[in-house]
């Protein structure tokens, strides 16, 4: 039977909706120090522990268009979707191994973003404005898909039209304005809490209606129920998947997001230890994943009563659809509540990130050198509420913004990877020079962009054609490795010319 | 430049693993009817996890 968007379902939504956004401005009460500086509204403090660092970077990187897209392209696409799934596992390797180091560089030297990092490391403004530019442009297309995940859970409630994303957005720009970082800190653990209900629910409830796991893998189109093998001179579908999940998974860490969340950290030891704990939100992602398949085995793509949907979301209403279809429609409310609130966490995190940056890496660095802290800090909570209505005017006032913004997200995991021989091997040496480094970063994003391109933007696979056989590779790993070649070329070159006196502000005792 | 500690490698099975999609590109075993390709990779998720923690052991004991 299929449910027609209830009053119960808003109404438990609606309840839902507003004890979260309050959570959000009682937050700014929470271990405030009461100093006016940017480390206390843009990080917290530095000063959260293992569990609230683990729900505010499971609600950062978990983001509520994760749990709507990585489903809808399993529906829509079969196997290959499924790369979020070793995509998430190839990150915590990576976070473990190298991120206690940032952050305790950061700690050691005052450093609220990555570019500061930069900047204090190679001496050299230009590379940091390249990072900070990067951070901001790469992640305002993922706080604008945010409200996109938020729309169509309205849209599955029967709410149309701008005035929901407008308050919602209004509600997330009020606490983040007062709470910085806290807020998101805060809802984020009510946000966990429904979604792990939900998934729970769905993972035992919906396989039973549906007849089994056998039954529900049955419906998939046998050629998108694995990859394509590879033949004598292609290597398949699989060296795009692997190279996927790999690109994504190091360009993860690098976004402003992921960086602000964890300098919040209150210790290196918070650090490993998500790094160790986070896999339990993969996990969830990996059963939510699921739901893509079992949507299609349920038939609601041939339901009238969706058609609606279907036609104005694509894929991504197949999450709704099944949800609307099979609970009762009280958990409905729960449900796309969790995937609503699930919106409100990632886009605070972002804008305050983006800020963080404008801050530090544009405003007080070629603005106005010599401004206060609570002049800073004036400036960064100004500056969030800019990132947070831009993006909001973006998508309401652009016609077929929606689309815009998945090709941005999808050319800003390519461009922020840029970063990755700056940030992280800088982390390790600082043989390699900014200027060569400068250079590595434009020509992967100039090659980046051109494999995007060639494929009219709706792919980033490109396929290279190396001594006859052809791969099949996601742009940003191909580009990064044109990245470093070029970094490594040129900066053995000014290091012979030029030598290799260059001012580092960090010393080798901050990075333990 | 910290010196190298094996217990690190244990940082690189899951990419060995899943970078090698031939290994795991298809249905049986099925477990509960569900294709290899797709429960193999969800093992994993845990299994990376696992493989970390005795790192964490072995780093939280050195004095800092």
């Amino acid at each position: 039977m299929a449910h027609a968007p209830s009053t119960t379902a808003l109404a438990v939504f609606v309840v839902l909706f507003v004890s979260v956004a309050l959570l959000g401005f009682l937050a700014a009460r929470w271990h405030q120090s009461g100093e006016a500086q940017i480390s206390e509204w843009g990080l917290g403090g530095r000063r959260f522990g293992t569990l609230i660092t683990w729900f505010l970077l499971g609600g950062d990187l978990y983001t509520a268009y994760t749990f709507i897209a990585v489903p809808a392209a399993l529906f829509g696409l079969g196997a290959n979707g499924f790369f979020a799934v070793p995509y998430t596992i190839f990150v915590y390797p990576i976070m473990f191994a190298v991120f206690p180091r940032l952050w305790a560089v950061a700690r050691a030297n005052g450093y609220v973003t990555a570019a500061d990092f930069v900047r204090g490391r190679f001496g050299s403004s230009t590379l940091a404005l390249a990072v900070a530019v990067t951070g901001i442009v790469a992640t305002m297309p993922y706080i604008a898909l945010q409200l996109v995940g938020m729309e169509v859970v309205l849209g599955g409630l029967g709410i149309h039209g701008n005035w929901p994303l407008v308050i919602a957005f209004a509600t997330v720009a009020a606490f983040t304005y007062t709470s910085g970082l806290r807020a998101p800190a805060i809802i984020a653990v009510a946000k966990d809490i429904l979604i792990y209900i939900t998934v729970i629910a769905a993972i035992i409830i919906i396989p039973g209606e549906l007849g089994g796991y056998a039954k529900i893998f049955a419906s998939v189109a046998p050629a998108k129920l694995l990859l394509a093998p590879p033949t004598a001179n292609n290597l398949g579908q699989g060296f795009g998947y692997a190279t996927l999940a790999l690109g994504s998974a190091l360009a993860l860490f690098l976004y402003p997001h992921a960086v602000t969340g964890l300098f919040g950290a209150g210790s290196k030891h918070v650090v490993r230890r998500n790094a160790v704990i986070l896999p339990a939100y993969s996990l969830a992602l990996g059963l939510i994943a699921l739901l893509g398949t079992m949507a299609l085995a349920s038939g609601v793509q041939s339901m009238p009563a969706y058609a609606q949907g279907f036609k104005m979301f694509g894929a991504n209403y197949a999450v709704p659809a099944l949800f609307l279809q099979m609970f009762p429609s009280w958990f409905v409310g729960v449900a796309f509540a969790a995937i609503v609130v699930g919106a409100l966490v990632p886009a605070a995190i972002m804008s305050i990130a983006s800020a963080n940056l404008f801050t530090r890496n544009i405003y007080r660095e070629y603005i106005h050198p010599k401004c206060s802290p609570a002049n800073e800090l004036q400036v960064a909570k100004i500056a969030a509420l800019v990132v947070l209505i831009g993006a909001l005017c973006f998508i309401i006032g652009l016609p077929g913004a929606q689309k815009f913004a998945i090709t941005l997200q999808l050319l800003g995991g390519i461009w922020i990877i840029q970063t990755l021989p700056s940030v992280l091997i800088g982390l390790y040496t600082r043989w390699l020079h900014p200027m060569a480094l400068l250079a590595g970063w434009a020509a992967g994003i100039v090659a980046g962009t051109w494999m995007a391109a060639e494929k009219d933007f709706a792919s980033s696979i490109y396929p290279l054609h190396i001594l006859g056989v052809t791969a099949p590779c996601y742009d940003a790993i191909s580009s990064l490795v044109l990245n470093l070649v070029v970094s490594l070329a040129l900066s053995f070159v000014f290091n012979t010319i030029m030598g290799r006196a260059r001012t580092d502000a960090t010393a080798v005792g901050d990075y333990v | 430049m910290t010196r190298f500690r094996p217990i690190y490698l244990l940082l690189f099975p899951p990419y060995i693993a899943l970078l090698w999609v031939g290994s795991y590109n298809r249905v049986e075993p099925t477990l509960f009817g569900v294709p290899f390709f797709y429960w193999y990779q969800l093992v994993w998720i845990p299994l990376g996890a696992l493989l970390l923690y005795p790192i964490y052991r072995a780093e939280e004991r050195r004095k800092d």
